[in-house]
């Protein structure tokens, strides 16, 4: 049935048809009855990645196919979300390898936007843990890939946004924990100078972000907090938490009940709430044990969060620097400061070396804001997406939704090679979205 | 531990009951004709509850192998939930007598056959719970849909029929009324949210039915109003509606 149908963002909204399937041979069929389909998985990508006029809903294939819980080999049909799996696994002492901040996406989104988390640096993109998957391509046919067997799909597959066909069932590696409790250090940085120089101090630890208040100016220009922290072991839970180390006290989320008007959110309301959250760390430095929810997944509490930027929607700009060009970072910063742009929560985050064919990260420098869509915004983003380019970077496709054609090939070198391997696999038969017709990568 | 059977498995209701009654900590037998295509919902009930999971190769439509079916269960289900049904095309059905066949066998003969067998056992044990899942279009025929509706409509005569003979043994049954459900089956439709229950909401509701006792559920449970007032409209009146 044909409905109204948008991403996390907002935007942008189309009309689009959405069908499920429980059985591989539905998939095929809807591959045969269509000229062009994309998969979609929670909505959980910020943009227009997973939106097409036909589109093939994987969240009624979520079974999970196998879970040793000796090794932490994890096996299962893509429409599973991670929020499933956590509580399949973290009871039995597993983690996801790798997990973005929120737990609401499908394991075919977390393998198609190829997701980071706090411990790019350390373990690397979820594409690092995956030890195989099934991938329906345009010709009909399921096929297995891998790092070894046909690396050139797997590797496009990964990062991919869904172009190479339809990901059906990934088995990947957990990672062993002792506590579903996290060992948290919180430690104030007065400018971003000192922040990146935490993130060098700290960089021993597992997970690593600041949160950054992208306002202010002059002394405090790039003020934040850097969080950083470790699975914690049974020694390091107090009493309580020591009782049941594998399972959390029960917490009911809240929820955004409606859109919110678009005036809500302004440059005052905006600086007064990154005053707040700068300020409700008295102290320089904290040091706590917290349960895992609230240290990867904190907007998770609040369910339908995105209506807080009202019903125009927001995009949220994510890119990412290469270490040697931090002059870059300040520029964006600076710009976005004086256009008094700023957003809630910006994100930073350095990523570790990665070197592959489509995947978003590689070494550097990561900045993730949320800009409520308005009149100028995407001639402001245009702007910065100039700097990004001049400064060697590149933009996230999992947020995009309004990049220029030229960006994309200009910032992404293998894009060439991508779309090559993608038309290989499915000949004539395309699996497309809006993003990647705007792209015009098929 | 007690042992949940789900009857006709590949659905998305049945995958929704199967998984609740699995979180409740029931051992599950499912059954299915593609038995094969119930693997990935084994695994996956058994990972997640711990329960003890098996598949069963079922096909309604074959009356004659429901004997031998139900004998060849290793463990006699303490609950039997027959959730099988064919929606089919009504008119196609109007015209072609192999598919008005198809919707009547499956939706009622089937339905009574395996029924019956598993009834004499409950009797005989004089313990156990049997669930039908039927459908609102089986209290009024309306031309959209009156040959799958004439079918539930049966199927649930049936079902009150049998909760009075059985409930002098100690066997409760429970008829289900689902009303607008979004399933596979219905993804082509548009159909109003609020009176649409998810598959998880129906399957909440039929746990709970059977824990309490009923002996028969609408759900969402607008359900049993708007069909007290559809089934009110005079005959006369009703006739004339293109409904």
């Amino acid at each position: 049935m044909e409905k109204r149908l948008a991403n996390w963002g907002n935007y942008p909204v189309i009309s689009c048809d959405e069908t499920t399937f429980t059985q591989v041979d539905q998939v095929e069929d809807m591959i045969s009855s269509h000229s062009s389909i994309i998969a979609r998985g929670n909505g959980r990508c910020y943009g227009d990645a997973s939106l097409a006029t036909n589109s093939v809903s994987t969240l009624k294939f979520d079974k999970v196919l196998q879970f040793d819980t000796s090794t932490g080999v994890f096996e299962c049909q893509s429409g599973i979300t991670l929020d499933q799996i956590l509580e399949i696994a973290v009871p039995k002492g597993w983690f996801l390898p790798v997990t973005p901040g929120t737990k609401f996406i499908t394991v075919g989104g977390a393998v198609a936007s190829d997701v980071h988390g706090k411990n790019h640096h350390a373990e690397g993109s979820f594409s690092n843990h995956i030890i195989d998957m099934d991938v329906i391509t345009g010709k009909k046919e399921t096929l297995t890939c891998s790092k070894e067997v046909l690396p050139d799909l797997f590797w496009a597959t990964c990062g991919g946004m869904g172009l190479t066909g339809i990901i059906t069932r990934v088995k990947f590696g957990l990672k062993k924990i002792e506590t579903a409790y996290i060992k948290q250090k919180q430690i104030k940085a007065r400018n971003l100078d000192e922040l990146i120089r935490l993130f060098e101090e700290y960089n021993q630890y597992t997970y690593s972000m600041a949160w950054i208040d992208c306002l202010q100016k002059g002394d405090s220009f790039g003020r934040g907090i850097l969080i950083v922290g470790e699975h914690a072991t049974r020694e390091e839970l107090n009493a309580q938490q020591a009782a049941s180390p594998l399972s959390l006290p029960d917490k009911r989320p809240l929820s955004v009940p409606f859109n919110f008007p678009s005036f809500a959110l302004n440059t005052f309301t905006v600086k007064a709430f990154n005053w707040l959250y700068y300020a409700k760390n008295t102290k320089r430095e904290i040091n706590n044990v917290i349960p895992y929810e609230p240290f990867f997944y904190p907007l998770d509490a609040i369910l339908h969060w995105n209506r807080g930027y009202g019903k125009a929607g927001f995009v949220q700009y994510q890119f990412v620097l290469p270490l040697d060009k931090k002059e870059g970072l300040v520029e964006i910063l600076k710009r976005i400061s004086d256009a008094g742009l700023g957003s809630f929560l910006a994100v930073l985050k350095v990523f570790g070396h990665q070197d592959d064919l489509i995947s978003f990260p590689r070494q550097g420098y990561t900045l993730a804001l949320d800009f409520p869509v308005r009149k100028g915004l995407f001639a402001f983003l245009d702007e910065l997406d100039e700097v990004v380019l001049q400064y060697g970077g590149r933009l996230y496709l999992s947020k995009d939704a309004r990049m220029k054609k030229d960006v994309f090939w200009q910032s992404y070198p293998n894009a060439q090679r991508f779309a090559e391997i993608v038309k290989a696999y499915n000949g004539d038969k395309i699996f497309h979205s809006v993003q990647s017709e705007r792209l015009g990568i098929n | 531990m007690p042992t949940a059977l789900i009857l006709g498995a590949g659905s998305d209701i049945a995958v929704a009951i199967a998984r609740h009654f699995a979180g409740e900590k029931y051992d599950i037998q499912l059954a299915a004709r593609k038995v094969d295509s119930l693997y990935p919902l084994q695994q996956d009930l058994q990972i997640r509850n711990q329960v003890k999971v098996e598949s069963f190769a079922f096909d309604a439509t074959d009356f004659d192998s429901h004997a031998a079916f139900y004998a060849g269960l290793p463990v006699k289900p303490d609950i039997t939930i027959c959730v099988f049904g064919y929606l089919g095309e009504q008119e196609k059905a109007q015209a072609n007598w192999s598919e008005a066949a198809r919707i009547i066998h499956t939706n009622y003969t089937g339905a009574v056959s395996i029924l019956n067998i598993v009834a004499e056992d409950y009797a005989a044990k004089g313990a156990g719970t049997i669930v039908g899942i039927s459908s609102v279009a089986g209290e009024r025929g309306r031309q959209s849909n009156y040959i799958y509706g004439s079918a539930k409509a049966g199927f649930t005569a049936y079902l009150s029929g049998l909760r009075n003979r059985l409930f002098h043994k100690g066997v409760h049954v429970l008829s289900v009324q689902p009303g607008f459900v979004y399933t596979r089956m219905t993804e082509h439709l548009k159909l109003p949210a609020l009176l649409t229950a998810q598959p998880q909401q129906v399957a909440k509701d039929v746990y709970k039915a059977t824990v309490k006792k009923k002996n028969t559920l609408y759900t969402k449970w607008c359900w049993k109003y708007i069909m007290l007032i559809i089934k009110s409209i005079p005959e006369g009146i009703f006739k004339k509606l293109k409904l």
